[in-house]
């Protein structure tokens, strides 16, 4: 399999040709989940351990889901980032738990590059499930897993991303990810929260969402978080919702065929109005199901899992 | 009597920007003699330095020696030690230590201890300001008489701006040069250059305009009072031309800039390595270029370190936690060698002249000169040298580096203060 990587820290080091071995081989696991007994034994004796920073529902469950239903044992560790400063340090906590034995890390952190800093460290494999606002590329994945298990090929395909693309490690490697499978992406959201230089990853950047969202076959909207309001990028969430969230009048004139994505967990009635939830072209619970088999792909290739045991 | 003869070196004026082969004959810490072939000296040690240059020792006008208070990072001992070893025959110590050098006592302090340590010379640089707090006018003149030989509240910017009128003001009395450290706080949240490289790594970003603004606010305030500037670790091409307009105008300005600045750029940052963590941050390649041209047209005057010491657990963790600063006086020369006199931006005396003359120059120091009756303040420098630099060649107690594992062009031979002779790579 075309998987030459030790570690997955970020779509930034994966070609074209990995990122379709990773969603390729989610498409088999994918088929596992709706097996009656979704489990596989491809990773018994295996060990990983979810090293969670900051908090998060869905993602650790998600690898936990995942590890589990490929018979590898999985355990949980969650640390406020701000008590591990205090005490001990990345390294140590992480050498400790090495020390136990563990093949693989996933780790989840608010500072950018720790997963690298993590990789050079240690022997067990590392996963990005986070990093600050760099990166989240099991995100992305998925996030293109379900984009193809939609649209077939993403050649051609307008992704347009809108919201908090400063703070958002999930548009960087969704911009990485679907841009290298071929699709054409744009950025939408106020300069304030619209990073410097960020057309260098390869996407169109728009101040006006009037003015692109009903030009695209995908809407991706990200997370606004309320301490952006606090430290003064915004005005008000109300502001925001009038010029950035897909509001009812927004709906009412998206073509029905256009995808919403989001990465969750969502802030109904700011970046999107409730009535999203009911729409069929709504994949959020898709991107959710599919974040499992995603998981499953990045810890099997990364675990070396046995290919006939799948 | 010890007498050490330099044999057919070329021999550097820093004044002139010149070198002849020259041999120069140390009697007793003493120049005892400087001429074309002085001959046998009968009992001297002979130096055969045919294929280097003899040029005064190097001033750094900018290092961290963390005495007190962070002993496990650097001692007064240590660092000087490592300063003498590297060329630089004397160092200004910044005073952003724990406490603060801001009192007549702890001015004595330091002074006391690099003279126990008998190393490089150590001259003490005070605070502004009262604990490098930014709020009240710190005793400048008992500093200043207890041998201080600058002032600056380095790590900080000055915010208050009628504050830094009074320290400006005030330090003119008694013909003092106030050093800036550039930074708007409010501009400069992040831990990388803003810019494409921060985004794409997702470090916060901190603007040029932090760095460049600061430094335009405080040449006007030297310019309406009169008083002498000095731009510390100068990283943009922004505080470039804030300097030159100002010069223009007449101010009294000099400016420094450091070698990570003139080697490496934002680019380097992908490693996430927390060596590469500085401040200011490692800005563009434009950047980079503009401070190579204003060192070789003289904008930027003087060549610094800014050897920023940090123990290995301090570093040991992500880019964002971890402290700014590199070690330099081991890797320094080599560096200003290579970026400007291999790439042809200045020649080797020049680079002489912006390491001893020019720094001597901003303090008010004579400039250290290689003549008959001088006190012995020399160093060799062996221009076709290479060396790698690894964890042995590392001279400071502490090896923060981004340079460790970098095969090095140039290198100081030999560094000669006083009756002390020291080969640095023990060669």
């Amino acid at each position: 399999m075309n998987f030459p990587h030790r570690h997955l820290l970020g779509i930034e080091q994966l070609g074209r040709e990995e990122i379709v071995t990773v969603l390729d081989l989610a498409r088999k696991f994918r088929e596992v989940l709706d097996r009656p007994i979704p489990v596989v034994p491809a990773l018994r004796g295996k060990t990983v351990v979810n090293l969670f920073f900051e908090p998060s529902t869905r993602t650790a469950t998600s690898f936990n889901l995942a590890a589990g239903r490929l018979s590898c044992h999985c355990v949980n560790f969650a640390l406020a980032a701000s008590s591990a400063k205090k005490g001990e340090s990345l390294l140590d906590t992480c050498r400790n738990i090495e020390a136990m034995r563990v093949d693989g890390i996933v780790v989840r952190h608010p500072l950018a590059g720790a997963p690298h800093f993590l990789a050079r460290h240690l022997k067990a494999f590392v996963v990005n499930a986070g990093d600050g606002c760099h990166e989240h590329p099991t995100q992305a994945l998925l996030d293109a897993f379900t984009l193809r298990e939609r649209f077939g090929d993403l050649p051609g395909l307008k992704v347009l991303i809108v919201g908090d693309v400063a703070h958002s490690r999930v548009a960087r490697s969704s911009i990485l990810c679907l841009t290298r499978l071929g699709a054409q992406v744009s950025v939408c959201g106020p300069p304030t929260l619209i990073p410097a230089g960020i057309e260098a990853l390869g996407c169109d950047v728009f101040y006006r969402l009037d003015r692109i969202l009903y030009e695209v076959n995908v809407v991706n909207m990200l997370r606004l978080q309320a301490e952006r309001m606090v430290a003064g990028m915004l005005p008000s969430a109300r502001e925001y919702r009038q010029l950035y969230g897909l509001t009812r009048e927004r709906l009412a004139g998206l073509d029905p065929a256009t995808v919403i994505l989001h990465p969750g967990p969502v802030n109904w009635g700011v970046e999107m109005d409730y009535d999203v939830a009911e729409l069929p072209q709504a994949l959020i619970m898709n991107q959710v199901k599919n974040g499992v088999a995603v998981r499953m792909a990045v810890l099997y290739l990364l675990a070396g899992g046995q290919e006939e045991a799948a | 009597m010890s007498r050490i003869l330099f044999a057919a070196g070329r021999v550097v004026d820093p004044n002139a920007r010149t070198a002849r082969r020259l041999d120069v004959l140390v009697e007793d810490g003493r120049i005892a003699a400087v001429g074309p072939r002085l001959g046998p000296v009968p009992g001297a040690e002979r130096l055969d330095c045919r294929n280097c240059f003899v040029a005064p020792g190097f001033l750094d006008l900018h290092c961290h020696l963390r005495e007190p208070g962070r002993e496990e990072a650097e001692t007064i001992a240590s660092g000087a030690r490592a300063a003498l070893m590297s060329g630089f025959t004397q160092v200004c110590a910044m005073p952003n230590t724990d406490p603060p050098i801001d009192s007549e006592a702890l001015v004595r302090f330091v002074s006391r201890r690099a003279e126990e340590a008998g190393f490089a010379r150590v001259l003490p640089v005070g605070c502004c300001t009262k604990g490098r707090q930014g709020k009240e006018l710190a005793e400048i003149g008992a500093m200043r008489s207890a041998g201080a030989v600058a002032f600056s509240d380095d790590g900080t910017w000055i915010e208050d701006a009628g504050l830094m009128r009074r320290v400006l003001e005030y330090a003119k009395t008694f013909d003092a040069v106030v050093m800036t450290h550039c930074e708007l706080a409010a501009l400069a949240t992040g831990t990388a250059n803003e810019g494409m490289v921060a985004t794409r790594l997702g470090l916060r970003g901190s603007p040029w305009p932090a760095e460049a603004a600061a430094a335009a606010r405080d040449v006007m305030l030297a310019e309406l009072t009169g008083s002498r500037l000095h731009v510390c670790h100068v990283s943009c091409a922004a505080t470039v031309d804030v300097i030159r307009w100002a010069r223009a105008r007449g101010v009294q300005v000099t400016a420094e800039t450091c070698p990570h600045y003139l080697v490496l750029t934002d680019s380097a940052l992908e490693t996430f390595d927390s060596n590469l963590r500085v401040n200011p941050p490692l800005r563009t390649e434009a950047d980079r270029r503009a401070l190579l041209a204003a060192v070789a047209d003289g904008t930027i005057d003087c060549l610094a370190t800014d050897h920023a010491p940090h123990p290995a657990e301090a570093k040991a963790v992500e880019f964002d936690s971890a402290p700014p600063g590199i070690i330099g006086f081991e890797t320094a020369f080599s560096l200003f060698y290579e970026s400007l006199v291999l790439k042809k931006q200045v020649t080797l005396p020049g680079l002489v002249a912006r390491l001893c003359a020019a720094p001597a120059r901003v303090l008010n120091l004579p400039v250290p000169e290689i003549a008959e009756g001088a006190e012995a303040n020399l160093v060799v420098i062996d221009p076709e040298a290479k060396w790698f630099f690894d964890r042995s060649r590392v001279l400071s107690l502490s090896r923060n580096s981004p340079f460790l594992g970098r095969t090095m062009h140039g290198r100081v031979r030999a560094v000669m203060l006083g009756t002390r002779l020291v080969s640095p790579l023990g060669a």
